[in-house]
């Protein structure tokens, strides 16, 4: 059987690791680069330093899937 | 402000009838190279998904059903986000602020009951028939009048929606962003005909569960910075009383035993039975734009969880969009420290620049610095498109389906109709086009679309409700009741137009507002359309028994699906989501 009810070799659930985790690195990092940087920031709460672990729960949660839904992994 | 129907596809209409970009407004948002690169990214991955999928839609099976291979989950994330449209997100955040907590239930009984229902009680007969589309199963029951009724009128509303979300999107990123609306139109409606148009609906419901991950994933983050700087649930609710003095933005239904004791001016009773059965299992149970997704699953009980699924989903909805609705009460301010006032659009003004409309846009900008704010455009974006990507194949399918092949070439190799449903898409997407141009030169046609909407669901709730319950129903009937409850639903509503003081004999109270002349049109032009079936039905010859099997209730054998264990048992989860729905109601009564 395919997996995830699909016929395409790769699953959606890969599509959405790889895009999570893109965008997990490039916000992540670039929130990273701000704190290290000190990087002015007009957003209020900046101090949380949001980017940095929202960016990094979005690549976790991308990796995640990018392994468990590799493709020709779910067979 | 234009109220929404549904928590559904009328509720896009909502936000762009009156969010018209006028001079006096700036753009809310400046993007960096970072949140254009965020976007830029989204588009091509959605453009190849299209590509890389177009190879698995050969076959009218395939590209008009997905190959009925999509499991619970998907088909359940597909089901929810082809609703879910960023239009709605933010109507819904600008409905929140404007009447409070009570814009959430066209989140809950708007659409729980129904989806339940529909999982439990109606994909059986839509999945056992094998039919194509909603349509086409009235076509099975009542014969070929009905379902050409209903595909002409489902045709029609499918590609002005499709229109209107698509210059609804154009005039937010006009707003928020300052793009040209003509760039936005272009930009979108390309990127959604190539995935349809190559990949079929397959295509579209990667996309919607892509688009669905990525509306979370850029909308959650502002509730809850928005929670972190309020001080909590129970600070926010204290700074709205205090702020916002004798008025109930917090409960759901004590204030509704009356129109005039709540800021919607609606009753309950036109929230039960109006929204909560009329309008919800119209849109949920019948509207072929969401049924698609359902019907595309690969055996009944992923088809029956879907919905199911979906319901989860739904529930949670409200914290990223009427959350921010109601953070933007006591978080916003001006420049000078003082609480910031969003107001009407009939009203915007340089002391008042920004409308409730702007409510969630305003507090992306508050919270979301480079990349997520990109992340969070988009995911307005996401909405967006996977609205209209869901208007454009549910297009494609019931013109190939319910229109060309019963009304122009009835015999065509399989190869023929899905190069038909190929065109469709590009069809849709241009009539689509031509539909949000029509809508920016002509402001005032977009009441008349979003009623369009309304004229149909209704009757056709009850046409399809009695079909597949009652085994006396006729052709005949189905087809009279649908008619004449179409009739009735466009009378009441040019009655009210042309003499307003008639919405008060229409919602029988002189103190109903436009919201319960929606709920209460609904609701009358259902019964007529239950009544005119059934007077009908009992003077007209019923088809034999032996007909209806796979088509009504008490008539069809339905295929034994073998046991499971409790935790993928569909009665199960339903059970689960009665009583969170239960107790989400009595915690925010």
């Amino acid at each position: 059987m395919r997996s995830l009810g699909v016929p395409a070799n790769i699953p959606i659930w890969f599509f959405v690791g790889v895009l999570l985790t893109i965008y997990g690195a490039l916000i992540g990092g670039h929130g990273v680069y701000a704190w290290v940087t000190h990087e002015r920031s007009v957003v209020v709460l900046a101090n949380l330093h949001a980017a940095v672990w929202w960016g990094g729960m979005i690549l976790i949660l991308g990796l995640v899937y990018c392994v468990k839904f590799f493709p020709g992994q779910q067979r | 402000m234009i109220l929404p129907l549904s928590s559904g596809i009328a509720s896009k209409l909502s936000l762009v009838a009156v969010l018209a970009p006028p001079p006096l407004r700036r753009q809310l948002a400046h993007l960096t190279p970072l949140d254009v690169a965020v976007i830029a990214i989204y588009f091509a991955m959605v453009l190849f998904i299209g590509f890389y999928l177009r190879q698995g839609s050969n076959t009218s099976e395939q590209f008009f059903l997905a190959g009925r291979e999509m499991t619970a989950w998907i088909a359940g994330l597909s089901f929810v986000s082809a609703n879910m449209g960023s239009l709605e997100l933010m109507g819904w955040a600008g409905s929140a602020y404007q009447y409070g907590i009570l814009a959430t239930h066209w989140y809950w009984i708007g659409a729980i009951p129904a989806m339940l229902f529909l999982g439990l009680v109606m994909m059986p007969f839509y999945y056992v028939s094998k039919t194509h589309s909603v349509p086409g199963y009235l076509k099975l029951r009542f014969g070929e009048s009905s379902r050409i009724l209903a595909a002409f009128s489902f045709a029609l509303e499918m590609i002005l929606m499709s229109g209107v979300n698509m210059f609804s999107m154009a005039v937010v990123m006009k707003v928020v962003l300052g793009w040209d609306i003509t760039f936005s139109i272009l930009m979108s409606s390309l990127a959604v005909a190539v995935y349809v148009g190559l990949g079929g609906l397959r295509s579209a419901i990667y996309n919607e569960v892509l688009q669905f991950v990525l509306i979370w994933a850029g909308a959650l983050l502002v509730p809850i910075l928005g929670l972190v700087e309020a001080g909590g649930w129970h600070k926010m609710v204290a700074r709205i009383a205090s702020n916002y003095r004798g008025q109930d933005y917090v409960h759901l239904w004590r204030d509704t035993a009356h129109f005039n004791a709540n800021p919607m001016g609606v009753h309950w009773t036109g929230i039960v039975f109006g929204l909560g059965f009329v309008i919800s299992f119209g849109y949920w149970t019948t509207d072929f734009l969401v049924v698609q997704r359902v019907l595309a699953a690969r055996n009944l009980r992923a088809a029956q969880m879907a919905p199911i699924i979906g319901s989860f989903f739904k529930m949670a909805v409200p914290f990223i969009v009427i959350l921010p609705g109601l953070l933007g009460l006591v978080v916003l301010q001006n420049p000078d420290g003082t609480l910031l006032h969003l107001v009407g659009e009939n009203h915007v003004s340089a002391l008042h620049p920004h409308s409730f409309n702007e409510v969630l846009p305003l507090m992306m900008v508050r919270y979301l610095g480079p990349g997520l704010l990109g992340l969070g455009i988009t995911a307005l974006m996401a909405g967006f498109m996977s609205g209209m990507a869901g208007n454009v194949s549910a297009f494609a399918t019931v013109w190939t389906y319910d229109i060309y092949q019963p009304l122009i070439r009835k015999r065509a190799p399989d190869s023929h109709y899905v190069a038909i449903g190929r065109w469709a898409t590009v069809l849709g997407v241009v009539v689509s086009i031509g539909a949000a141009y029509l809508v920016m030169h002509a402001a005032g046609i977009m009441d008349y679309v979003q009623a369009l909407f309304s004229f149909f669901i209704a009757p056709l709730l009850g046409a399809i409700l009695l079909g597949m319950f009652w085994k006396r129903a006729t052709s005949a009937g189905g087809f009279c009741g649908l008619l004449l409850g179409i009739l009735s639903s466009v009378s009441l509503f040019a009655w009210v137009r042309m003499d307003p003081s008639g919405l008060s004999m229409v919602a029988l109270s002189p103190d109903a507002k436009s919201m319960a002349e929606n709920l209460y049109r609904a609701l009358w032009s259902f019964l007529i359309s239950i009544a005119v079936t059934v007077v009908v039905s009992m003077f007209t010859q019923p088809k034999p028994v032996a007909e209806l099997d796979g088509l009504v209730y008490g008539v069809t054998k339905l295929p034994f699906q073998g046991p499971v264990p409790f935790y993928r048992n569909q009665w199960f989860w339903a059970v689960v989501v009665v009583i969170l729905f239960a107790g989400l109601n009595i915690l925010f009564w």
